[in-house]
């Protein structure tokens, strides 16, 4: 990672971190509120469209800053690197999928010179976290569509500039055949219909919306979404969402660090029980630091060799592979969370105690459920009968 | 072969239209094939034809038609 050490934009993006994100995380946790500030920030230091390429006004990053940015983040407050990830996932789905055609060209440049922020439209009422199966369709008549979509989940959906959709391709297109279609403001509207007051990344603030748009056809990805969701949407949520959950991790273990250190310093000469159970929580963290930074490596390398790399990002093996990293660091994060308040004890289950675990804890649970592991181990468990390692 | 092709797809590729309406160059995604049911054809293929298909065969585009799904049981069994 020495390259991306040196990256001004993953230092920049660690000030916002340090400065704006974190002092303003309590209030964002307690209140549900959207984290204004550091987004305000990160718009200013241009870092929404950090993934756009130079020629288009973007810095023209790669995964491995891409995911620097986002665990320094969410290490100071978790619902800002989730929101910053997410928009990120959906600039990669556009530049990887849409660049070079004449409206999304155009739209990609005037998002790096105005910082839109995207939101993302996949789960939809009745169809859970299945991101490959819709039951909307986008209609479309002459040189415009219409698509109403019954959202379950739409993070920052109230404080986004434009939604990238999931849909059927067509009113008669079965339920995989989709479409992804960029929504803009003017375009669309939602209709809040509950709440999101839950347990942690209260900051994303995502409840359900009713959906509603028109626009005009061109802004629908010429791509079949079965191939952006392959080669870009899967990596880079898997990637980015465990570059959030390590940057938890980490906010976690430097709580329980700290609490150890502090009963050292109380009896010098003695090493405290605590902190073989730090040494221990030590081991899962750079297990989960390692496992995160070779897949943010590999794809970055992929994603560099477009030419010979389209076959591998399709492929059933870099899916497992991809699925292994998202199931494997969902859970490391609530564990690591679960025994940092072991090491930190009574301080650490007080929620107005500077080693408060509650908020790793609640924050990381939803990890899991981000597109439930259950099904992703389904999956998996289903492409392990035909792929043999060879 | 083809016949075998399209009664393996008939049987697990839960098609949302029927096979025979289709043409050996339809795309199969198109009619509903799902990733979690192109595996069961992969393993009915595999079994039928006594082959395996090697990871690098294991991609969207090899079973994306009755033609192609035929083009990668051939390059396995040697064109037999
Ligand atoms: C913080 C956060 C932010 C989010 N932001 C967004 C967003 O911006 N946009 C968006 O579109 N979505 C968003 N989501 C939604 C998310 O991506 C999933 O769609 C959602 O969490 C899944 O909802 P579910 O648990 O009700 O559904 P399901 O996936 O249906 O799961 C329900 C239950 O059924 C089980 N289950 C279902 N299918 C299977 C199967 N095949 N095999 C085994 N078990 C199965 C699951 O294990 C689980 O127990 C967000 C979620 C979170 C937590």
């Amino acid at each position: 990672m020495s390259k991306a050490n040196e990256s001004p934009h993953v230092a920049t993006a660690m000030r916002i971190a340090r400065e704006v994100a974190g002092p303003q995380a309590a209030s964002v946790d307690r209140d549900a509120r959207f984290p204004r500030e550091a987004l305000d920030a990160l718009k200013e230091a241009r870092l929404l469209s950090a993934f756009v390429p130079k020629a288009m006004g973007g810095l023209g990053l790669g995964m491995i800053e891409l995911s620097q940015m986002c665990e320094a983040l969410a290490q100071h407050c978790a619902s800002t690197g989730m929101v910053f990830a997410m928009h990120q996932i959906q600039v990669a789905c556009l530049v990887r999928h849409a660049n070079g055609v004449g409206f999304f060209e155009r739209y990609l440049k005037e998002l790096a010179a105005k910082q839109y922020l995207i939101a993302s439209v996949t789960s939809e009422v009745g169809i859970g976290g299945e991101m490959r199966t819709s039951i909307c369709a986008v209609e479309k008549s002459g040189d415009r569509f219409k698509l109403d979509k019954d959202a379950s989940t739409i993070s920052y959906g109230e404080h986004a500039d434009d939604l990238l959709v999931t849909a059927r391709a067509a009113p008669d297109a079965t339920p995989n055949d989709q479409a992804l279609v960029l929504v803009s403001k003017p375009d669309y509207s939602l209709e809040r219909t509950g709440a999101w007051d839950t347990l942690g990344m209260r900051g994303t603030c995502s409840p359900p919306f009713k959906m509603r748009s028109t626009g005009s056809a061109e802004r629908i990805l010429p791509a079949p979404f079965a191939d952006i969701a392959s080669q870009t949407m899967v990596p880079f949520s898997h990637i980015l969402w465990a570059s959030c959950w390590l940057g938890i991790s980490t906010a976690a273990v430097s709580k329980a660090r700290a609490f150890v250190r502090n009963q050292a310093r109380s009896k010098p000469g003695q090493t405290p029980p605590s902190a073989m159970r730090l040494a221990e929580v030590a081991t899962q963290l750079q297990m989960m630091r390692a496992n995160v930074h070779d897949v943010a490596s590999e794809c970055e390398y992929l994603m560099n060799h477009p030419e010979s790399s389209i076959d591998v990002l399709s492929s059933v093996a870099f899916a497992v592979k991809m699925n292994n990293l998202k199931v494997s660091t969902s859970e490391a994060a609530f564990q690591i969370a679960h025994r940092c308040l072991g090491i930190c004890g009574i301080m650490g289950y007080k929620n107005d105690s500077k080693f408060s675990i509650g908020i790793h804890m609640r924050d990381s649970m939803s990890a899991a459920l981000m597109v439930s592991n259950d099904r992703i181990l389904s999956t998996n468990a289903a492409m392990l009968l035909v792929l043999k390692d060879d | 072969m083809v016949e075998d092709i399209r009664s393996i797809l008939k049987e697990h590729g839960k098609l949302s239209v029927d096979i025979a309406g289709l043409s050996d160059d339809a795309d199969l995604y198109q009619a509903g094939l799902t990733s979690h049911a192109s595996v069961n054809v992969m393993l009915a293929l595999e079994g039928k034809f006594d082959i395996e298909f090697p990871d690098r065969m294991l991609k969207r585009n090899v079973f994306e038609s009755v033609s192609a799904i035929r083009a990668a049981i051939e390059e396995l069994t040697g064109g037999a």
